[in-house]
């Protein structure tokens, strides 16, 4: 059937801001979707509220609204536009639960034209409702026979005690329409049981959930399922995980394809996939469909689907080739499987087929405990990974070991060995499932386990651990060894199997460059093969290349003028879609001015790897390594590492010395910036103030720097990312404590001590340099103080209390350093005006993760602009010469994972905890911090009971909040002090009891669902537990809670301008006119 | 170590070519190689009597992972000559499984390599086309000569008859395994060209007693024991040479017996009709390829391993082509137009593959008239 044309106005859902379970995929498949769906002349409307994301760049589509992904505001949309038709598949469960709302709203009824409701595309309400309902989806499956774990809902605690005295513990809870499994868990007794039910119904946003029959310890499965409208239906990839039932898939090590079942096995698995998705009915597009096997028995059941494109798609598509998104979108519009071409093939043949590929591949996590050292790290049903990399080798172990180089883990094997040298430990750690378990099956083996015993303790099916235990073999072998002795036959093992040469050597007892010598010798050479979706069975016209070892190298290189493009590697808290985006830009405009373009990376939910971004891609680990094979077979012109964060900055002195160009900024000057000495010398001559600082290897020196500076200080420590083990210390005690600690993390490094400029306004400016001219690109003032990261913070642009002469000066500054450091490219700069005066807290001559927003308010394609430049082109001649106008006020906020982690106090400092980022617009700064409050994920209350309890020192900045809420309707209450301080000032406020003063307390009132609103700014040491307390209950039950009171004071504004109705949507597109 | 422990083995190809690797199951042999991009079922390959005298070269990299078991083999023994893959699993994992598969091989002695560059082999039997060749763990120079020598003198796959060497002698009466659906149980004749044991299996799921006959069989015979449907299985080699069983073919054609082929069977039927064959340059094998039934449009991903097809502007008027291949567009299916006779290219009864096609055997013994 060829495309409809009785739709022509398609209005895409993104997925919002970057959270655990959530993550760049839904840019992947957004930008696949939109792409396609304008290509084939559909007016495309895009709603998503991250402005990070290829997706909401303004040529994607002909409207694209950063807007929240709430009913009321998304509704305006669909006022506004009247499309014909909704494509809510591809913005993950945030697509579908809006999609959802909205039709109980019913929004689509009246915003339909012409008597019609707007069309949902893809799958139906009802098919949304059994995908997600796990109560209607276990009666459909026994309805067609099909096997699901025994289970029973409910929607009370004691409900679940019923269900889970008739199945008999451990029981699994699953909460029905949540993101990545959030609330629920395995319950082994009562006790768990009670607390996970209670979490999960409060997760469930239709408090449902199921306790269902543990299969724990049984395989697990994933099928990706493609249909189209002519009913064609076919399996896309099977992922089998490394780790059995109990453990998300998200958390799980994955491998594709399926391995330890048989091919009968595996066939009545897609049959049944088949139908489940029939049955369901999604009427076209992707889905995911879950099982679990018996490994005793080879019994099956069904887990669960998901009836749109989800994390797995983007696994699937990247571990295949096969681009299920963009299928997917046009398969919504009527075309079917056998009309599509298949890309990779050139067209040869069509999309209606299965890939069969004829290499492995290993998807493993990367976690983010370390930022939350008070929750537990065991794994479970609730998904807590950050990020993931994705490994493509010839067999298991060589894409397991190269996925293993690819996760840049911090601390050396060895100490992770010592940790594991405990064997309760050791047993413990095999035994739950928790982020280093692979390490410690590793270790199992490297102390004599058998694989039999590991599988008893660990569950993990024999075929990966014998695997393992081969690579622990050779990894015996080469330890005996060395490289005169070590036979060619055991070196080629070792390369076949993914030992990387250092790793190689390090066995060896060898310098690196003897052993890479010997290898040349024996000629066992890394080769480069491509993904092609047939197993090399039609000639692959697309270069997505992976390497491995053998004879034939498939790479084909050109001898056009290129660039290469390091991208950023896993996602991880502080570093992730943001630099994905400036990838990606690259990429696009280095290909506009024609060169041909490589990118490198190792992430399977981005754009940046997707086949068709760049003209050529490498899906490897972001290792000097791999790069430096890939340089010497491709030798490009030029490379670039400012866009991709620290992971290829890290690389560029290894790739300098190997000879390769680095574009743009040197990487001298990107060491300089980061040298506390030399930058501070540069400073100095400059005339430019900063925090008064010193470095300290050990706690005596610390001390000395603190009598010197004087508290309270920043201290952390070097060369980390995201604020990694920041601290704001106020007393030497804590100093103390810190230093003693910090050996840990900075190992060896020394630890920086600032001057903590308490009470600061902290600003980002981005500029753009070509060596000559230095042109700023927008500056952000921070909503909240100092003391909070810079990724954390909410900020603001243009900054909207900063008088003009104090930006004046920043600007100055910033172009001064840009000139005299000699960037070519980007810079961003922090600053901190305190006591009046302007202070430099940073510079870092790159993309920083500010540059995307910035390019999105003002419409400027800033990362185009600057790969123009670091390829030799000046901005006068680019045409950009003068800081872009700002269109409007345009508010960032940044997204936390806290309820991920029970246990943890969800208050924010100077270590970065946030997953994500939204942007909120508008005409004025009220409404634009509403709609980013809104599409962070919080409700903005515009009436009833605002709680407020604050610090001393912010008692007087209180009263005009306290008099505007008053004002707005709201009743205040508060706690002793702040309730005297404001009744003194004839404030009408109600006084409650702090939790330690008995009850009915203020925690009590929030649980009573008595307040609507928290402000609660810490109120020091004594009361430390009462306001963490308050603090974890808002969370818990989703009650704004403002920890800061330029928060508050922003929050008020949001809410005067949401209850004023003062809230307008606006596409970028207008926001660009004017 | 597994690694050291193996000896060296290697391929030689008639065009010089050499793949060297480990030798997992020792011996030499020769045959056409081909290779086949299932991802699973790899007992079902080396058990299927149509890769008589074909090496196999596995494209998914490890082979080997769930063992082998009685469940998973298409005839009593391996027929392929020899098999590579870049791994083998020594140690299965599974609950269905009997014996590892290098023990497996070995147990049959078919030779096996691993530590190949499979994709590099692949794509170049893609390009060249597939070829003789010959495993071997033969590896000196004095060896390679001879072999070369030797493999030069094997016949080629065109024009090679092999049916003889893997039909039965006897006839054998199988019962229905399950009562069916269509209330009665008819009997058919499946002439066995090396057929697939799953052939028969979907047949008696169905509730059809099935008597297996060896391929030199009659039209009388057939006529004689008044079988209520025939069916012509899957087999090895060139048609072309078989002209025995096309002229049996054609008396059955002339009879009024419902008849469906598969595979060697369809190209049987479509010789019979008066049409020709061809050989492919490296033939389909494999179970992801995608066949659009004519009629609805529809597109069933199938099981398929054949080497030659029915050349379509052959086909005299009154046969229909009723299924294609999307990817080249080859005859897929055909029918005799007003008649109960039809057949496909690939493997409707899977094993290993898909089973959307099951329905066939459907609608092959729906077109029989219930007595």
């Amino acid at each position: 059937m060829p495309k409809r044309t009785d739709i022509q106005s398609i209005l895409v859902f993104g997925s919002g801001p970057i959270v655990i379970g959530q993550a760049c995929e839904f840019d992947y498949s957004g930008t696949q979707a939109c792409r396609v769906l304008k290509r084939e002349g559909y007016r495309v409307i895009l709603v998503n509220s991250n402005p990070a994301t290829i997706m909401t760049d303004p040529e994607l589509a002909d409207a694209t609204y950063v807007e929240p992904l709430v009913p009321e505001i998304v509704e305006r949309i669909l006022e506004k536009e009247r499309p014909d038709a909704v494509l809510p598949t591809v913005g993950g469960q945030t697509g579908i639960n809006l999609a959802l709302a909205l039709s109980e709203r019913g929004s689509f009824e009246k915003w339909g034209k012409d008597g019609k409701a707007i069309e949902l595309l893809g799958a139906h309400i009802p098919a949304l409702k059994l995908g997600e309902s796990r109560q209607e989806f276990k009666d459909a499956m026994e309805e067609i026979g099909l096997e699901v774990p025994r289970s029973g809902f409910a929607r009370t605690v004691e409900e679940a005690r019923e269900v889970a005295a008739q199945l008999g513990f451990p029981v699994i809870i699953r909460p029905s329409f949540t993101l990545g499994g959030e609330g629920g868990g395995v319950a082994h007794n009562r006790e768990e049981l009670d607390q996970i039910a209670a979490e999960a119904l409060q997760a469930s946003p239709t408090t449902e959930i199921l306790i269902e029959q543990s299969v724990l310890g049984w395989k697990e499965y994933e099928l990706e399922v493609v249909r189209d409208a002519a009913d064609n239906a076919i399996i896309i990839c099977s992922v089998e995980n490394f780790d059995a039932m109990g453990v998300h898939t998200g958390d799980s090590i994955t491998v594709a394809p399926q391995q330890t079942l048989s091919d009968r096995e595996f066939q009545i698995m897609r049959d049944e996939a088949f139908a489940v998705i029939r049955r369901v009915g999604v009427a076209t597009g992707g889905s995911n469909i879950q099982f679990a096997v018996d490994p005793k028995t080879g019994r099956r059941v069904v887990i669960e689907m998901n009836p749109r494109v989800s994390r797995s798609s983007a696994l699937a598509s990247k571990a295949t080739g096969f681009p299920i998104a963009k299928v997917a979108a046009l398969l919504a519009v009527g075309y079917t499987l056998d009309e599509l071409p298949n890309e990779i093939t050139g067209g040869k043949t069509m999309a209606a087929f299965e890939p069969s590929i004829d290499y492995t591949v290993v998807k493993i996590p990367r976690w983010a405990f370390e930022k939350f050292p008070q929750s537990s790290p065991k794994l479970g049903t609730s998904m807590k990974s950050v990020g993931e990399v994705m490994a493509i080798g010839g067999t298991f172990r060589e894409a397991l070991m190269k996925g293993l180089s690819a996760l840049e883990l911090d601390g050396s094997a060895e100490r992770r060995a010592k940790r594991l040298a405990d064997p309760l430990r050791l047993r413990r750690r095999l035994a739950e499932p928790n982020w280093e378990r692979l390490f410690a099956v590793l270790e199992a083996l490297r102390q004599g386990w058998t694989v039999e015993q590991v599988h008893e303790a660990s569950h993990i099916d024999p075929w990966f651990l014998r695997e393992l235990s081969s690579l622990i073999d050779l990894e015996q072998e080469l330890k005996s060894a060395d490289l005169a002795s070590a036979s060619p036959g055991l070196l080629r093992a070792v390369k076949e199997a993914g030992f990387s040469d250092t790793l190689t050597a390090g066995f060896l007892g060898c310098p690196m460059e003897q052993l890479q010598q010997r290898l040349r010798e024996l000629q066992i050479r890394r080769v480069y093969k491509r993904v092609d979706t047939c197993a090399a069975e039609f000639p692959a016209m697309t270069p997505y290349l992976y390497s491995t070892y053998g004879d034939e190298d498939e790479a084909d290189p050109s001898d056009r003028k290129k660039v290469m493009i390091l991208g950023s590697g896993p996602n991880r808290i502080g570093q992730g879609i943001e630099f994905d985006y400036c990838c990606v830009h690259a990429a696009f405009e280095l290909k506009d001015a024609g060169y041909e373009t490589i990118m490198v990376n190792c992430n399977p939910e981005t754009v940046s790897t997707d086949y068709d971004t760049s003209d050529r891609l490498y899906f490897e680990p972001l290792t000097l390594e791999h790069v430096l094979s890939i340089a010497e077979l491709e030798k490009p012109d030029g490379i670039i590492v400012q866009l991709g964060g620290q992971t290829p900055l890290k690389l560029a002195r290894g790739l300098e010395a190997a000879g390769l160009k680095i574009l743009g900024t040197s990487p001298d000057t990107i060491d300089l910036a980061e040298d506390r000495e030399r930058f501070g010398a540069l400073l100095k001559e400059e005339d430019v103030l900063q925090p008064m600082n010193g470095t300290a290897t050990s706690v005596e020196e610390a001390v000395e720097v603190v009598r010197r500076i004087g508290f309270p200080v920043v201290v952390r420590p070097s060369y980390v990312l995201g604020g990694r083990a920041m601290a704001v210390v106020y007393d030497e005690d804590t100093l103390v404590r810190y230093m003693e600690e910090a050996a840990d993390v900075s190992a060896g490094h020394p630890v920086l001590i600032d001057q903590f400029l308490e009470d600061a306004f902290e600003v980002d400016l981005d500029l753009l340099c070509d060596g000559e001219d230095a042109v700023v690109c927008g500056i952000m003032q921070h909503i909240e103080e100092a003391g909070i990261h810079s990724g954390d913070s909410a900020a603001v642009l243009p900054p909207y209390r900063i008088g003009p002469f104090d930006l004046d000066q920043m600007r100055d500054i910033a172009q001064r350093l840009a000139l005299r450091l000699g960037v070519v490219g980007l810079m961003n700069v922090q600053f901190a005006i305190y006591e009046g005066g302007i202070y430099v807290i940073e510079v870092n001559p790159r993309a920083s993760r500010t540059v995307p927003f910035i390019a999105k308010a003002v419409g400027v394609p800033l990362v185009r602009l600057a790969s123009r430049v670091m390829a030799g082109e000046k901005l006068k001649d680019l045409g950009f010469t003068e800081e872009p106008r700002i269109p409007g006020v345009f508010v960032k906020m940044s997204v936390f994972p806290f309820r991920r982690f029970p246990g943890v106090d969800p208050i924010l400092g100077p270590e970065m905890k946030s997953t994500g980022e939204v942007m909120g617009a508008g005409k004025r700064f009220g409404a634009a911090f509403a709609k980013a409050w809104l599409g962070a994920g919080h409700k903005l209350p515009t009436t009833g009971t605002a709680f407020v309890s604050v610090h001393d020192r912010d008692k007087n900045a209180l009263i005009p909040v306290a008099r505007r809420l008053a004002r707005e309707g709201f009743k205040l209450v508060a706690t002793g002090g702040t309730a005297q301080f404001l009744a003194d000032r004839h404030i009408e406020v109600e006084r409650v009891q702090k939790v330690h003063e008995g009850h009915p307390n203020v925690v009590d009132e929030m649980l009573n669902q008595n307040i609507d609103l928290v402000i609660n700014t810490p109120l020091g040491r004594e009361s430390q537990l009462d306001d963490r307390y308050i603090r974890q209950t808002a969370l818990k039950y989703d009650i704004p809670c403002i920890t800061t009171l330029s928060g508050a004071m922003a929050a008020v504004e949001g809410i005067i301008a949401w209850s004023k109705e003062d809230v307008h949507v606006r596409s970028l597109q207008e926001y660009a006119e004017g | 170590m597994q690694t050291q422990e193996l000896r060296e083995g290697l391929l030689l190809l008639e065009d010089g070519s050499l793949f060297r690797g480990l030798c997992h199951s020792p011996g030499t042999a020769f045959g056409e190689v081909v290779f086949n991009t299932s991802m699973t079922g790899y007992q079902e390959i080396l058990t299927d009597p149509s890769y008589r005298r074909q090496i196999v070269v596995m494209t998914q990299p490890h082979i080997g992972n769930y063992g082998t078991g009685d469940e998973m083999a298409e005839s009593g023994r391996p027929w392929a000559e020899g098999f590579i893959a870049r791994r083998f699993t020594e140690q299965a994992s599974n609950h269905g499984s009997e014996v590892d598969m290098p023990g497996y091989l070995r147990a049959h002695r078919v030779p096996a390599l691993s530590a190949i560059d499979t994709r590099a082999l692949v794509r170049h039997l893609r390009d060249q086309g597939a070829m003789r060749g010959v495993v071997t763990d033969q590896t000196s120079d004095d060896d390679l000569r001879r072999l070369q020598e030797e493999l030069l003198q094997q016949p080629t796959m065109k024009g090679r008859g092999l049916v003889s060497e893997v039909t039965r002698r006897d006839e054998e009466i199988l019962e229905p395994l399950a009562d069916g659906e269509l209330g009665w149980t008819p009997h058919i004749g499946l002439f066995d060209f090396g057929a697939k044991g799953s052939i028969a299996e979907q047949l008696r799921l169905r509730g059809a007693r099935v008597t297996l006959l060896p391929a030199d069989t009659s039209a009388e015979r057939c006529l004689e024991a008044d079988f209520d449907g025939i069916m012509l299985s899957n087999g090895p080699g060139d048609p072309e040479p078989l002209t025995d069983i096309i002229e049996t073919v054609r008396q059955l054609i002339a009879s009024d017996k419902p008849i469906f082929g598969i595979c060697l069977g369809h190209q049987l039927l479509g010789l019979a009709l008066g049409g020709r064959t061809y050989k492919l340059k490296f033939g389909h094998h494999g179970g992801n390829q995608p066949v659009q039934d004519l009629d609805t449009g529809q597109v069933t991903i199938t099981s398929q391993n054949h080497g030659f097809a029915v050349d379509e502007s052959s086909l005299p008027e009154g046969v229909r082509i009723t299924h294609r291949n999307l990817n080249d567009q080859t005859v897929e299916g055909l029918a005799v137009a007003d008649r109960p006779i039809f057949s496909v290219q690939y493997h409707p009864e899977a094993a290993p593959g898909p089973h959307d096609s099951y329905y066939l055997f459907d609608r092959f013994l729906s077109s029989i008239p219930s007595r």
